[in-house]
């Protein structure tokens, strides 16, 4: 067995390019869940607008990538609107049943065949629409260390994108910190009893779920840059649930968590796998028990596994204050 | 009783002296003026005021027995819940169909029968969340912490005043979930002081609250009526509503069928009869145990 190549392969997905995405997803739904106790169950949908408006604005009606970004931008903030003006008047149970329809409705509609001239129908669009972006890529060789290894462009994209996360989460920080995060945190706890202090609790409300759907977007433009291809089913209620994982593997409201649980659910997804990999084909493991196709299953099993046991005996998350959420069970 | 609230509750009570305690009297200077209030869910009337007038500057008890519509006539009046029919004002000023938070920013501030503490805030943030006008709570502004700090360490040193004052002071880093039921009811009062309000709507302030605290909390309300604020609140202590009430509210059914002082109205026949029916034939002193 390869121990050096397997380490190798976890630890680049753990500081990878999916671990972006998924920390920017669940830092989104801190926003919605952790700090103002949205129940957000469409944020694959954010990711997907995101995506989808970058790809969509570049190969289909040829503008230029930058602008597409600002695009991608404000239909996330017109998602976030569609979503929160109907619902966040109403009782916190609307919202989650909205949030996951709308997710679906917006996968369905990017693979259905109606739009397959613009969207791409279930394929989705392949295409260079990141050429601007890569064209700004000072590594023209990739990096090859003994623990790390990344090729030119993902490690462009690896670098820029913890560039934004840093930058996304002192944001985050100064706001949680702020009058304005505490009103949010307030909401969390009790609306009414804000409302009674004269603050206008649905204002916040959709404030946060705008703030947590275009961080969602972001990390959509990550997705969507990083294979240069989007693919509808890429961003299916799967991608929302794995972003709740992260985070409350993290520990909700707290700024660090969706990074930490990315990190973590990262690395243990791509060791599992390889190392089962390496287990069957050199003959640990007896191909009676597991083959080789039955590893990427497998794997979902064991990480299933873990986050259970982790949370059975650590439920507030790495960061998380057991203190906090034993007050919140009394309560 | 120090010398100066007993001033403050004889200027109060002499402001009633010479009303007749009938139902929907008008006072001398209301702060609330309702008028044909009606509350209906599905057949039920729940609430059905015809005419009522809150005093200025005094403590009001609206009482009744279980179901008279008490807490439903709360939650019209501070935005809380919809009325069918009806219009109220407060200082002259029509209110009917505004929002609770903009009730609440006119100067009429509620607690809640269920304290609404929240729980997973410290008991300081309580406080500091409840200050008016705050420059930081815009999510642009609330970025840069040189806009706000000044204005924030202001408001904490009001927030650590009503602290102290409510004997909380000690207890002010722990989470608001770590309080006793009672002194989250005090939280919750000095909390709705950081608003500044004109009128305080305690609704139950002693539900679940020891005899020990209940007496620093029944000196904490006639504290605020000798700041000048006008007190209305919804009790079934009996005691606490002889103690410190100025005015008594009776409602029965949605409708209020008595007013008058503490005294008086504990001997009213129709108060009397909303509590225990109609043909209930007992001396008042069984009918108050």
């Amino acid at each position: 067995m390869d121990f050096l190549f397997i380490t190798q392969q976890s630890l680049s997905a753990a500081i990878g390019v999916n671990t972006i995405i998924f920390a920017l997803a669940a830092i989104g739904l801190n926003m919605h869940f952790g700090y103002t106790g949205l129940l957000n169950f469409g944020q694959a949908g954010f990711l997907a607008v995101g995506a989808y408006s970058v790809a969509v604005a570049v190969v289909s009606f040829n503008i230029s990538l930058w602008i597409a970004l600002l695009i991608g931008i404000g239909n996330s903030i017109i998602l976030a609107l569609l979503l929160g003006i109907p619902t966040l008047r109403l009782r916190a149970d609307y919202l989650a049943i909205v949030t996951i329809a709308a997710g679906e409705i917006i996968r369905q509609i990017a693979r259905s065949a109606t739009f397959n001239d613009t969207l791409g129908g279930s394929d989705g669009i392949t295409g260079k629409f990141g050429k601007e972006f890569f064209d700004l890529n000072p590594f023209s060789e990739g990096l090859n260390l003994p623990f790390l290894r990344y090729t030119p462009n993902d490690l462009w994209v690896v670098v820029v994108g913890w560039s934004v996360v840093a930058l996304i989460l002192a944001l985050m920080w100064l706001l949680v910190n702020s009058p304005w995060g505490r009103l949010l945190k307030a909401i969390r706890e009790d609306e009414d009893a804000v409302r009674s202090l004269g603050k206008n609790v649905y204002l916040y409300k959709i404030q946060s779920l705008i703030a947590g759907g275009v961080i969602g977007s972001i990390g959509g433009f990550v997705y969507a840059l990083s294979r240069q291809s989007v693919q509808p089913d890429n961003y299916g209620t799967a991608l929302t649930f794995f972003a709740y994982t992260v985070l409350i593997l993290g520990g909700a409201a707290r700024v660090m968590a969706p990074v930490a649980g990315a990190v973590i659910f990262w690395f243990l997804l791509v060791f599992v796998e390889q190392f089962l990999r390496q287990a069957v084909s050199a003959g640990y493991i007896p191909d009676w028990l597991i083959g080789v196709n039955q590893v990427g299953q497998i794997r979902f099993m064991l990480v299933g596994l873990g986050l259970m046991l982790l949370m059975i005996f650590r439920p507030q998350g790495i960061f998380g204050d057991r203190k906090e959420l034993a007050l919140d069970a009394r309560a | 009783m120090p010398a100066h609230s007993s001033r403050f509750k004889e200027q109060a009570l002499a402001a009633f002296a010479a009303i007749t305690p009938t139902p929907g009297v008008a006072k001398p200077d209301p702060i609330i003026v309702a008028d044909k209030v009606t509350r209906r869910f599905g057949g039920l009337t729940a609430v059905n005021v015809d005419h009522v007038e809150i005093q200025r500057g005094s403590i009001t008890a609206l009482i009744g027995p279980n179901g008279a519509g008490k807490t439903t006539f709360f939650n019209l009046l501070t935005g809380f819940d919809s009325v069918n029919e009806g219009t109220w004002t407060l200082n002259g000023e029509q209110i009917a169909g505004t929002p609770p938070h903009k009730v609440a920013r006119k100067g009429m501030v509620r607690t809640f029968q269920l304290t609404k503490a929240l729980y997973r805030l410290s008991v300081l943030d309580n406080m500091r969340l409840a200050a008016t006008g705050q420059r930081g709570e815009s999510f642009i502004r609330g970025l840069f912490p040189f806009i706000w700090r000044k204005q924030e360490s202001a408001i904490t040193a009001q927030a650590e005043e009503l602290l102290t004052r409510f004997k909380l002071i000690d207890k002010k880093s722990d989470f608001a979930a770590a309080l006793s039921g009672g002194q989250r009811k005090l939280l919750e009062m000095a909390r709705a002081l950081m608003v500044k309000p004109e009128i305080v709507m305690l609704d139950e302030p002693m539900a679940g609250v020891n005899p020990a605290l209940k007496q620093s909390l029944l000196g904490h309300i006639k504290d605020l009526r000798d700041e000048g604020m006008t007190v209305l609140f919804v009790e079934h202590d009996m005691d606490m509503v002889r103690d410190i009430s100025d005015w008594v509210i009776v409602m029965a059914e949605g409708k209020i069928v008595a007013e008058g002082s503490p005294e008086s109205v504990m001997g009213n026949q129709a108060v009397i009869d909303a509590y225990l029916g109609a043909h209930h034939d007992v001396s008042l002193d069984e009918g108050r145990s």
